[in-house]
């Protein structure tokens, strides 16, 4: 069984840390975007099975990406999972309305999140 | 024929007068007695006994000037109709009861104009009346070929008249309310017309074709008598003047006789009875006029000379033999006389006590119960109408023997003629005046005394009319040499010329007061004010409701009172516990009264119960000064309610405002926990990962825990500058001040982060002036040089970052500047950088690492300061400038 695709989009480097450490010991393979921009520049050659996606992020915002994400058929496949310390019912309803597939806040539980990211992709 | 028998006759007649009348008043509402014939028939009382026997004498004697009697009311009968019906409008609504009443209300109600035309109508119908009681004497001694007693006690015309006072006082006068129709009067009236109608019209076809054959024949005949061509025509242009004048006399006195008053406009029950009258009542007078020529050409012929002409109706059936004719010719001729004598007596009964009696003396003591009131009304005008007819007996007696008819009858309608200018000028012109009336009248009435009574009384001396005496232009007879009319006409002339003249001028060089302006616009615009009737007056007053009542109630009783004003009340939706009554009120209370006592005693009774005020000038001053007020009233309104527009527009502004500064604080709370977070995850995240995962590699152990001792630094810091913002926004920060000098604190600044600008290969390079001395706290200065210098390392150019920094004095400021040749800010974000928090919102940048609030920190530090911060794009990177007030020793010295 190859080895699922993650791509995390962060600006925070302990969090991205944190992020990257738990998930690679859950067999995933990992890339790290550190804006929208660079994920959508990495989302040019790979196709992850599951992107974790902030929203306050500087050049291109989380909500801006998850949109250049859906308009990409190629990755009609690709489930979005939103990490934000927006909690407000206001930004989670847009989120999941964007299409995401699921939204957690910040602060998060690891465990919580690696649970979530296995569910999406099974 | 014997005078027992005649008195026998007479009484039957009268008898079934009093029947008639009895069964009229019965049947008020019968068809019999209400219907347009018979009003058109009552107003041929018109035609009295001079028609029935001065027409024929003065046929006889001067020819066809008779005519003119009947004439002017032909040719004045299609304006008399409008005209009437105006009239009739005014007095219904007014309760006119007669002439008297009717001008003088006109005129404001005056008493005085009232009493005027009263006696002078008075005065000039008491010989007419005497004439008719002169002509039932005559013809009852004609009749019964005897010769005048010369005793009071044997004239049969003295026991006539007292009958005929006796009738007319019972039937004149049976209701207070003069106004109240009399059916019983108006239904005999009418009767004895067609009486003597037909009596004359059969006395007329007996002369024509039973004496003579025909009409042709009889005019054949008379040819042969003397001066027939001169009695059978008009006589040239002055005989046309002449008849002129004649017409206007009767013109006149068939709007303005009394009677004739009474019976067309008092006793009318319904316009619509004047469509009837237009036709009837000059068919009717054609008729009376068809055999007067034939009857007094006859008598010419038959009847021998020196018989008075006067008597020809009668002498010429005597003559013939026909006995029972002559009988019914003298009873023609005696209901001829009585119509006039009732009705006149009544008109001027009515008037004597409303507008002489009442008014000027016993309306004050009228009191006690409508009862009593009433009976001493109805009294006095029972007395009124004896005194009346007994004093025209004496005037029959003792002053007209020697006159004809006709004469008599032309100076009671002279004198009546002068009523005419203020009788039509009330009607037709607005402006007509009290006192124009009035002089008018009495100047009218001196012409006409000048004119007939001197010439008469001279006639009458005993040295006879010395011409010599009065030639000139003051001959009475031939006023400024105007001498080819005869004396009716020439005073008629002159006395209408003064009169109408004296009216004018009066009346124009004289304002009327209010109240006559207010009676004359009803008068004149009746019709538009009978739509709404107790509105239309101006009044200022005060009276209670109560007074009125009382009033009221003296002469119409408590339940006619009471019903009147309860009807009242309902008409005009008033409560019925108003205590004070209104102009309507009033003008009703009056109306009601007018109708008892008439219009001027209502208006003096009236008066002592209400106060009663002129709007005067300074009254209508006031009310302009009112409303001068209230225009700066409304001057004011409008300027407060400009300043409440202006104070709203302020509040919306500073409500808009506080929305946006709650949205601010919103985004900035919305921004701070982001803030708070973000390390708090990053602490989160690393202990979840130490706590579980007990195979960690121990370099990455040591890095997770390095992690959450920078993060919790990090928070740390950025609650030390959440807490420092708060204080300088609050104005709660102290500043510390002392002369420090700027480039001293911005070197002092940049040794801790030497270390920093070293490991990132930045230049830093050096620009300052020697001391540049500010009042300032110092360590809040470091506190500004070290964020700009953060700043400038955050942004300028990676691996060949350049930093400047500076101070000079500029413009009497001192200035610090910090250079970094990092990207330019755009335009518009140059102010909006200095707000907390700033980059977090811009998200078209690369986040710098830091809390976001250095920047808005730093400016609140200079304002403290009274300096200012901005920043300025230049070709090669970003400047920021710092400009503080410079510190100037004298000042410093001066102060301390």
């Amino acid at each position: 069984m190859p080895m699922k695709k993650i791509l995390i989009a962060d600006d925070e480097p302990n969090i991205i840390m944190s992020l990257e450490y738990s998930l690679k010991k859950n067999n995933f393979q990992v890339f790290i975007a550190r804006d929208g921009q660079e994920a959508l520049e990495i989302l040019e050659t790979e196709t992850p099975d599951a992107i974790i996606l902030d929203i306050m992020m500087p050049n291109l915002d989380g909500f801006a990406t998850l949109e250049h994400i859906k308009s990409k058929p190629e990755l009609a496949g690709c489930k979005v999972l939103f990490l934000s310390a927006k909690n407000k019912d206001a930004d989670i309803e847009k989120g999941l309305s964007l299409g995401a597939d699921a939204y957690l806040t910040k602060p998060f539980s690891v465990k919580k999140l690696i649970e979530t990211t296995q569910k999406l992709i099974e | 024929m014997t005078s027992g028998f005649m008195i026998l006759i007479l009484l039957v007649y009268l008898g079934l007068l009093v029947g008639a009348a009895q069964l009229a008043e019965r049947k008020q509402n019968s068809k019999w007695t209400n219907n347009p014939y018979v009003y058109t028939l009552s107003l041929a009382v018109y035609c009295s006994a001079w028609t029935y026997y001065g027409s024929v004498g003065m046929a006889a004697n001067s020819g066809l000037e008779y005519l003119t009697t009947y004439l002017g009311p032909v040719i004045a009968f299609p304006a008399w109709i409008v005209i009437m019906r105006k009239i009739i409008r005014i007095s219904r609504v007014n309760k006119i009861s007669g002439i008297a009443d009717f001008i003088s209300l006109r005129y404001g109600n005056s008493r005085t104009l009232g009493a005027l035309v009263t006696i002078i109508v008075t005065l000039s119908l008491l010989p007419y009346i005497g004439l008719q009681l002169k002509a039932i004497s005559e013809t009852f001694h004609v009749v019964t070929r005897t010769s005048d007693a010369g005793s009071l006690l044997g004239d049969t015309s003295a026991y006539v008249a007292l009958a005929l006072a006796a009738f007319a006082s019972f039937y004149g006068t049976r209701y207070g309310d003069a106004t109240q129709k009399r059916r019983g009067i108006v239904s005999v009236i009418a009767l004895e017309s067609v009486v003597k109608l037909f009596i004359f019209l059969l006395l007329g076809a007996y002369v024509t074709w039973g004496i003579f054959n025909g009409f042709g024949d009889i005019y054949q005949q008379a040819q042969a008598i003397e001066g027939f061509r001169e009695k059978t025509s008009i006589g040239g242009l002055e005989g046309g003047f002449n008849w002129f004048f004649y017409c206007m006399l009767s013109l006149f006195a068939i709007f303005l006789l009394p009677h004739q008053f009474l019976m067309t406009v008092v006793e009318n029950n319904r316009e619509k009875h004047l469509q009837t009258a237009i036709w009837l009542f000059p068919l009717y007078l054609l008729l009376c006029n068809l055999f007067i020529f034939p009857i007094a050409w006859g008598g010419n012929l038959l009847v021998e000379g020196g018989a008075n002409a006067d008597m020809f109706a009668l002498l010429i059936p005597m003559q013939q033999g026909q006995e029972l004719l002559a009988i019914l010719v003298f009873l023609g001729g005696f209901s001829a006389a009585v119509s006039m004598i009732i009705v006149s007596s009544i008109a001027l009964s009515t008037m004597l006590t409303n507008n002489l009696l009442i008014p000027y003396g016993l309306v004050r003591s009228l009191s006690g119960s409508p009862d009593t009131n009433n009976q001493r009304i109805v009294r006095s005008r029972r007395i009124a109408i004896f005194v009346i007819v007994v004093l025209s007996y004496i005037s029959y007696r003792y002053f007209l023997q020697s006159h004809t008819l006709v004469s008599v009858g032309m100076v009671a309608f002279l004198v009546v003629a002068q009523l005419a200018p203020a009788f039509f000028g009330g009607i037709f012109w607005r402006r007509g005046s009290m006192r124009g009336a009035l002089y008018g009248i009495l100047a009218g009435v001196a012409v006409c005394a000048y004119t007939l009574v001197v010439p008469f009384l001279l006639h009458a001396s005993p040295s006879g009319f010395d011409s010599d005496r009065w030639t000139g232009f003051l001959n009475p007879l031939a006023l400024f040499g105007l001498d080819y009319l005869e004396p009716i006409p020439h005073a008629l002339f002159w006395s209408l010329l003064v009169n109408t003249s004296v009216y004018l001028v009066v009346t124009v060089s004289r304002k009327g007061n209010y109240r006559e302006r207010n009676y004359a616009e009803m008068y004149v615009d009746i019709d538009q004010y009978i739509t709404h009737h107790e509105n239309a007056f101006i009044w200022r007053g005060t009276a209670y409701i109560s007074d009125i009542r009382k009033v009221l109630v003296r002469f119409l009783g408590e339940e006619k009172s009471s019903r009147a004003l309860r009807i009242f009340n309902l008409k005009y939706n008033i409560p019925p516990d108003t205590t004070m009554a209104d102009a309507r009120l009033i003008k009703f209370a009056e109306n009601l009264l007018t109708g008892h006592i008439g219009s001027a005693s209502a208006k003096i009774l009236l008066q002592g119960v209400t106060k009663e005020d002129k709007i005067s000038l300074p009254e209508v001053l006031s009310i302009l000064e009112e409303s001068k007020e209230n225009l700066a009233i409304n001057r004011k309104l409008r300027a407060t309610s400009r300043e409440l527009e202006e104070i709203s527009r302020r509040l919306r502004e500073a409500n808009q405002s506080l929305i946006q500064k709650d949205k601010q604080k919103d985004d900035f709370l919305d921004t701070v926990t982001h803030e708070l977070r973000t390390p708090i995850t990053a602490i989160r995240a690393a202990t979840e990962i130490l706590h579980d995962d007990d195979d960690i590699p121990e370099p990455v152990r040591r890095q997770f825990l390095q992690n959450i001792i920078s993060e919790s630094d990090r928070l740390n810091r950025l609650i030390d500058k959440i807490l420092d913002l708060e204080r300088f926004e609050s104005g709660r920060q102290k500043l510390m001040l002392e002369m420090i000098d700027l480039t001293d604190v911005a070197r002092g600044s940049v040794e801790p982060l030497f270390q920093l600008i070293r490991s990132q290969n930045i230049s830093l390079h050096w620009q300052t002036a020697n001391q540049v001395m500010v009042m300032a706290d110092a360590e809040r200065m470091v506190q500004v040089v070290t964020n700009l210098l953060s700043n400038s390392i955050k942004f300028c150019k990676k691996d060949s970052g350049v930093i400047r920094v500076g101070t000079h004095v500029a413009d009497g400021r001192a200035q610090l500047w910090v250079f970094n040749n990092g990207p330019a800010i755009p335009d518009a974000e140059t102010e909006a950088i200095f707000d907390k928090f700033y980059q977090s919102d811009n998200q078209t940048t690369r986040k710098p690492v830091g809390s976001g609030l250095g920047l808005a920190i730093t400016r609140q530090i200079v304002e403290l300061h009274q300096g200012s911060i901005r920043v300025e794009n230049q070709p090669d990177g970003v400047t920021f400038i710092v400009e503080l007030p410079i510190f100037n020793a004298d000042e410093k010295n001066t102060d301390s």
